[in-house]
């Protein structure tokens, strides 16, 4: 298999690499155009007066924006809640997607049908999600609150999208109830490259499913967890979308994301809005140096 | 010997009816949300608290009215452009790209595989300021050309990859028997390539398709007018005569339209579609 490889490998003509660059040049150019500049723009704003009316003729203010940032009570608190809705949510996600995944990789009738049906929240664009459940979890005519009554879980309506804590915990909600096929599938592809005899092995010899999860899974799949749940951490820590909606505009409950744009845009200080966001890129990209060497494997696999 | 097996038998009935209560708990997680909206749209203004579960009675005056809304009109067509032509733009480009990349091997290679990856991560608020600087500069504010550009940097890096990833798995021979023949590299690429990558095709554009139909961040940015909206927006700014009014049964009318072709669409290409989510990051 392997000399197969090379040898094929060998009988490719070597082309001009020329016009490989060729191929790759509108590809380059939308990445330099959509990503590399706006991003070296972001970072050079960071450090300037810009305002949104005056983004050409900027002061250079050093790291006076830094300084502010790091004054400023909000942006903690942004931070904070960042951290708690990725540190809670994504445990919880791979939890549940596990489960999902299990579930799925079980060859039974109707497999095909599941698979859609966990897909669904999925797709449903974010803000759509954010309004149904807003919808579900009013405090007043919310569904979920009738339910818990009437089930005598709860004796007064809770106010889920209105108290600031509580809001907190719908966004996780929210954000797990979205998310969690994805990572499902994520799983699941993982399962599906597991040797599948050691399946059918523990099987044949009756070993309850628990141990088999415990003893064989779980291990096998450490590393596809650990990669999917970094993946997850890196997308959980600029969400924006379901906070812009469900904390409905109270800075108590923003994230680094939503404080970066409000300052940026609604405040028209870009400046210091690029510093926030300078902020969490280098987080993230802190996150990434974690993140990266785990796929080393996968662009080997792609040699 | 009789009851060991009707004790097996037992435990095996048992086993499955866990599973099934398992399969129909998470399929109602699922949903039920959208069940809800659905049901919620249908209701008139006078039932629209009732929480039956099973409505009684239904209308459809909610979509009567959501449908003869211009504004939403416009929002709709306007995603529904921006989304089309993200995803032939990235195609279109990606298709190009992917080839030398999973054909090759040539100094820089690597290196562009891992820039798009990390691209993928990136927080979109951090090209925001940059982004908005060249809008201002082409001169297309509120425009659709805004957003589908800015949709770039999230349906390159990621078509890139799945489609590197599928190109790679093409067996190598049909291409050198081209090659040798004379054929050259563009031929090889339209001739013998789209052909077999029309399900990667189709799966990276409906996945790009997907991406750009609910992008918020950027649209909420670069539009300002009613009519240059994508439908998120206007979901978004959707609102009552007061924050204590939201018209809720409007909301979810057109949550259901706008997700609606999006659901039949991946209950469609199902298998497409998850194969290519899960190239897309982990792949042991």
């Amino acid at each position: 298999m392997k000399l197969d490889k090379i040898t094929a490998q060998k009988r490719t003509p070597k082309r001009t690499s020329l016009s490989h660059w060729l191929f790759l040049a509108p590809c380059l150019v939308m990445l330099i155009i959509c990503a590399g500049w706006p991003l070296l723009r972001t970072v050079f704003f960071s450090f300037t007066d810009a305002t949104l009316d005056n983004l050409q003729k900027t002061n250079f203010i050093g790291i006076d924006n830094f300084i502010a940032l790091a004054r400023d009570q909000e942006w903690w608190r942004a931070i904070l809640n960042t951290f708690v809705i990725a540190a809670i949510s994504v445990p919880l996600e791979t939890f549940l997607g596990m489960i999902i995944a299990l579930i799925l990789h079980r060859n039974f009738k109707g497999r095909g049908l599941m698979r859609a049906i966990v897909l669904v929240p999925w797709t449903i664009p974010t803000i759509v999600s954010a309004r149904m459940w807003a919808w579900m979890l009013n405090d007043v005519y919310g569904i979920v609150n009738e339910l818990l009554l009437k089930a005598s879980i709860i004796d007064a309506p809770i106010p889920w999208i209105a108290s600031n804590n509580l809001s907190l915990v719908s966004i996780i909600l929210v954000d797990v109830w979205k998310t969690t096929p994805y990572m499902a599938l994520l799983l699941l592809a993982g399962l599906q490259s597991l040797p599948q005899d050691c399946f059918e092995a523990a099987q044949v010899d009756s070993i309850p499913f628990t141990k088999t999860l415990r003893k064989i899974i779980l291990p096998l799949m450490k590393p596809t967890i650990a990669v999917a749940m970094i993946f997850r951490m890196l997308d959980a820590v600029r969400i924006f979308d379901l906070v812009y909606i469900l904390s409905s505009g109270n800075s108590a409950n923003a994230t680094m994301s939503v404080y970066a744009r409000k300052h940026l845009v609604d405040y028209n200080d870009v400046g210091y809005g690029s510093a926030a966001a300078t902020v969490l890129l280098f987080l993230i990209a802190f996150l990434g140096i974690i993140y990266i060497p785990l796929n080393r494997k996968k662009l080997r696999e792609l040699n | 010997m009789v009851v060991v097996e009707n004790k097996w038998k037992y435990k095996r009935l048992l086993k499955n009816i866990v599973f099934c209560a398992l399969c129909i708990l998470v399929a109602a997680c699922c949903l039920f949300p959208f069940y809800w909206a659905t049901v919620s749209s249908l209701r008139g203004s006078a039932d629209l608290f009732s929480t039956e579960i099973f409505p009684s009675r239904i209308t459809l005056e909610n979509y009567k009215y959501v449908f003869s809304d211009v504004a939403f009109g416009y929002s709709f067509l306007n995603s529904a452009i921006v989304a089309t032509l993200t995803s032939l733009l990235t195609l279109a480009v990606c298709l190009l790209a992917a080839y030398p990349l999973a054909r090759y091997k040539f100094t820089g290679r690597k290196r562009i595989l891992m820039i798009a990856l990390s691209v993928t991560t990136l927080p979109h608020v951090a090209v925001l300021s940059g982004m908005f600087e060249m809008i201002r500069i082409f001169n297309i504010y509120n425009e659709k050309s805004a957003l589908i550009l800015a949709y770039m940097i999230i349906t390159v890096p990621f078509t890139l990859w799945v489609m590197t990833n599928f190109m790679n798995s093409i067996p190598k021979d049909i291409e050198e028997a081209a090659i040798i023949d004379g054929a050259s590299q563009y031929t090889v690429l339209t001739k013998i390539f789209l052909p077999v990558l029309g399900p990667a095709i189709v799966t990276t554009g409906l996945l790009a398709f997907i991406a750009a139909w609910n992008e918020f961040l950027f649209a909420l940015t670069f539009t300002l007018t009613n009519q240059a909206r994508t439908v998120p927006v206007s979901l978004a700014l959707f609102s009552g005569a007061s924050q204590h009014e939201l018209p809720y049964g409007l909301i979810m009318a057109a949550s259901v339209i706008v997700t609606l072709p999006l659901v039949l669409l991946v209950i469609i290409f199902q298998r497409r579609i998850i194969s290519g989510l899960t190239t897309g990051s982990v792949k042991g």
